[in-house]
């Protein structure tokens, strides 16, 4: 083709592989007309999105699970892999859930061959940890997650990410729409790393949405689906205020470990997470906030409506928000100016320029399991199973500076405190304060911490003492047995193997 | 002085309650074989029971145990009787106690068991709930009736079943809660209220306990874990009350050492009532706290 421009194209530059002009559109094709370049995007169903993915066998597909146990996009999207003839894929959902379920059978037939998650519950969980999967689940922190991404380990090709609203061109957010989770700070680290990007978006709406927590120039590919799921299942068993007075007794004992423990001034940072006992705390912390007339700078988290209440009433002043843990915290973060989301490479990746984890001073840590080195395992049950998540456990726990494990002496009859956990999720070293209903134990590495506690009149043990008298109330647990396969590989928020979980028989 | 704010109920079969309860750090405890016990468990609850009373955690943690056993004239009234006493619990509760009758014949079968186990003769303490017209017009001579007594209990399900009304805003239990509590006075032991059943009810729950404590309770029985802190701070004095009765006290021990009769504070006048009401006051925020 020859014109004007052409003609100022000297042939010596070819030698520099650089080609003449022929045309606007000729190199990029989509900027030809305005449709073309508003609606190049837009994918007519799923299937037609995952053609134009480009997803072949072997590849890594990503979610996120803000919608938690309301989750509706990962089955969605594997079933019709499935269909599709997918094989040999690695998941790498931020979590996964009981209402993961059906991924079982697409384990089975080779569909996925690996996978990454933080945690996973219900009957998936007991399908691998019975040996289901030839390849160990690998389990990663919140903030590890994006450092294993950004260290090349995790690549993701293709991230499924579903939305409440997108646009045509790719701005999303998960705070307006019909089902609507709130913060979308995990899929904002996949939206930002994965090769391909396609949003799964509930509703269209007109150009441009905001606010765009998933930016239009993130985003490779949109296409409508019915529902990406259900938010009245984003609180289901995780988050709820609690009436059971055994751990409304471990709040008030948290609450009086914050009080006292030298944190306790204006301009304080928090993070509860999402187990009743941490809720409480929140409400237990408000009368001591007033009281005393202190304000936290801010929370973090796992924002939660009690903490949004604190918030609201002037309490809390800013709150950070990775993932919001019911309807409430996902209004607040619409309407709060000073509630902010935040991408979970913000929020706690150990390497990231920047961590918010790094700057908390008190967080409410649970735990299935805490032995005598403080040592917290968050993943198997007292029977071996994975029933747990990592989440931001470990993350959070490493940058406070006083990570607080709540939890009951005993659940009906299992001991929680144990000579050595079944699992390590979050190292003992970073663990400072263990509060059970029957009392409190400082990690021997904090004797400052002990002294000031002892000093408040609060109830506080050895833990050996904790441990003695658990086992006196229960007796001493059979050990569990243990296959020789490895069904999930622990790695620590660095990308190092902290633990391994080995296959329980049937 | 033994506090005796709080009386928390246990359902002598759930293992679970029992074995753990004690961190509710209730004044009393009180495991129940009576009325909380179906009929088909109620021989688990009384192994339970026994066992729970011996644990050390129980003995070392300074609470007082208490167990409600089954009337005497049931099937299962004895064998809950030999179990406990010899099981070394602080308290027999005696379920619808109608005359003092009722308390003699608790008391020889204690003192026989006590004998046949080896166990001091006197050492297993008594109290007697009051749940009918007839337990409340006797009173008095229930309280009088045994020197094992350390207190009279109101339990008003059954009491309001027999007056032919049901609970209502709390006048239906006046005459009764008047009359138990003055009996209990004039025998110099405690007086415990009726549970409060709404345990969702916070604010009717602390209605009730301002009213009891007004009237001059020690305490009132509990039925959750959850109304132990509210009662205890209801109970608790206010730092004004600490702080006054603190100078009360210390004018008391002044005026002593200069051999007053008479003392004053502030140009009142201090008698000895006042001084043991301050004393009072003080034992009871130092065991705890005051009022939040």
């Amino acid at each position: 083709m020859t014109n004007s421009t052409t003609r100022r194209f000297a042939d010596s530059l070819r030698e520099q592989a650089l080609e003449p002009f022929s045309g606007v559109a000729a190199r990029i094709a989509h900027v030809a007309t305005a449709e073309t370049r508003h609606e190049r995007k837009l994918c007519k169903n799923l299937e037609d999105a995952i053609r134009a993915s480009g997803l072949k066998d072997g590849m890594t597909i990503s979610f996120h699970h803000g919608f938690r146990e309301g989750d509706k996009t990962i089955n969605m999207v594997v079933a019709k892999l499935a269909e599709m003839g997918f094989r040999d894929l690695t998941l790498a959902p931020s979590s996964l859930l009981s209402c993961n379920t059906p991924l079982i059978e697409h384990i089975r037939a080779g569909v996925i061959r690996r996978i990454y998650t933080s945690g996973m519950r219900g009957k998936l969980a007991e399908a691998i940890s019975h040996g289901l999967m030839d390849e160990p689940v690998h389990i990663h922190s919140h903030g590890g997650r994006v450092h294993l991404m950004d260290r090349g380990e995790l690549q993701v090709d293709v991230a499924f990410l579903g939305v409440s609203t997108a646009d045509a061109f790719g701005n999303a957010n998960a705070v307006s729409g019909l089902s609507r989770c709130g913060s979308l700070g995990y899929a904002m680290v996949d939206a930002a790393r994965a090769k391909t990007v396609v949003l799964l978006a509930e509703t269209l709406v007109p150009y441009p949405n905001a606010p765009a927590s998933i930016r239009q120039d993130q985003v490779d590919l949109v296409v409508q689906v019915d529902q990406i799921g259900d938010p009245t299942k984003i609180s289901v068993g995780a988050v709820r205020m609690t009436s059971n007075p055994r751990e409304l007794l471990i709040s008030r004992f948290a609450a009086d470990v914050i009080e006292h423990s030298g944190y306790f001034e204006d301009g304080f940072s928090l993070q509860t997470g999402s187990g009743a006992s941490a809720t409480a705390v929140t409400r237990f912390l408000e009368t001591r906030m007033v009281k005393k007339g202190i304000k936290a700078g801010f929370a973090l988290g796992g924002i939660t409506g009690s903490i949004v209440d604190l918030h609201q009433k002037g309490l809390i002043a800013k709150l950070y928000d990775t993932q919001s843990f019911d309807a409430q915290a996902a209004e607040s973060l619409r309407v709060n100016p000073g509630h902010y989301e935040i991408s979970t490479n913000t929020y706690a990746n150990p390497t990231s320029k920047g961590a918010f984890s790094d700057w908390v001073n008190v967080v409410i840590l649970s735990a299935l399991e805490i032995d005598l080195d403080f040592n917290v395992n968050v993943i198997t049950g007292s029977d071996g199973v994975m029933r747990g998540a990592s989440g931001g456990h470990s993350d959070v726990a490493a940058g406070a500076n006083l990570p607080i494990v709540v939890a009951p002496l005993i659940r009906s009859r299992i001991p929680m405190v144990v000579e050595h956990v079944t699992t390590v999720v979050t190292p003992g070293e970073t663990i400072g304060v263990l509060v059970t209903d029957h009392g409190i134990a400082v990690n021997p590495n904090r004797p400052d911490l002990a002294a000031r506690l002892k000093e408040a009149g609060l109830p506080v043990f050895a833990i050996e003492e904790l441990y003695q008298r658990s086992l006196a109330l229960t007796g001493t647990p059979q050990p569990i047995k243990f296959l020789d396969k490895l069904v999930g590989v622990i790695r620590y928020r660095d990308g190092s193997v902290v633990d391994v979980v080995r296959q329980v028989p049937e | 002085m033994k506090l005796r704010r709080s009386m928390l109920f246990l359902p002598g079969a759930n293992a679970a309650m029992l074995s753990t309860a004690f961190v509710f750090k209730p004044d009393s405890i009180m495991f129940d074989l009576e009325d909380a016990v179906s009929l088909r468990e109620k021989d688990a609850a009384r192994i339970l029971v026994f066992h729970a009373l011996q644990m050390p955690i129980y003995r070392e943690s300074g609470m007082e145990t208490v167990v409600r056993i089954n009337p005497l004239s049931s099937p299962f009234g004895m064998e809950d009787l030999e179990a406990v006493v010899r099981a070394g619990v602080d308290v027999v509760r005696l379920p619808k106690t109608d005359t003092a009758e009722d308390v003699h014949q608790l008391e020889a079968e204690v003192e026989r068991i006590e004998r046949a186990c080896g166990r001091e003769v006197g050492s297993t303490k008594l109290m007697a709930a009051i749940e009918s017209a007839s337990g409340v017009v006797n009173a008095v001579s229930i309280a009088m009736a045994s020197k094992r007594l350390i207190g009279i209990a109101l339990a008003a399900f059954d009491y309001v079943m027999d007056m032919q009304t049901q609970r209502g805003d709390g006048s239906e239990l006046y005459y009764a809660r008047c009359a138990v509590l003055h009996a209990a006075r004039y025998a110099k032991i405690d007086a415990f209220d009726a549970v409060f059943s709404d345990v969702n009810d916070d604010a009717g729950f602390l209605k009730e306990v301002d009213l009891i404590k007004r009237l001059g309770f020690n305490g009132k029985s509990l039925i959750n874990p959850r109304q132990i802190e509210l009662l205890h701070n209801a109970f608790a004095p206010t730092d004004e009350e600490v702080d006054y009765s603190r100078r009360v006290v210390a004018a008391a021990l002044d005026g002593e050492k200069q051999g007053l009769g008479v003392i004053s504070l502030n140009g009142k006048m201090i008698d000895a009532p006042i001084i043991e009401h301050a004393r009072v006051v003080l034992r009871r925020a130092a065991a705890s706290g005051t009022r939040k």
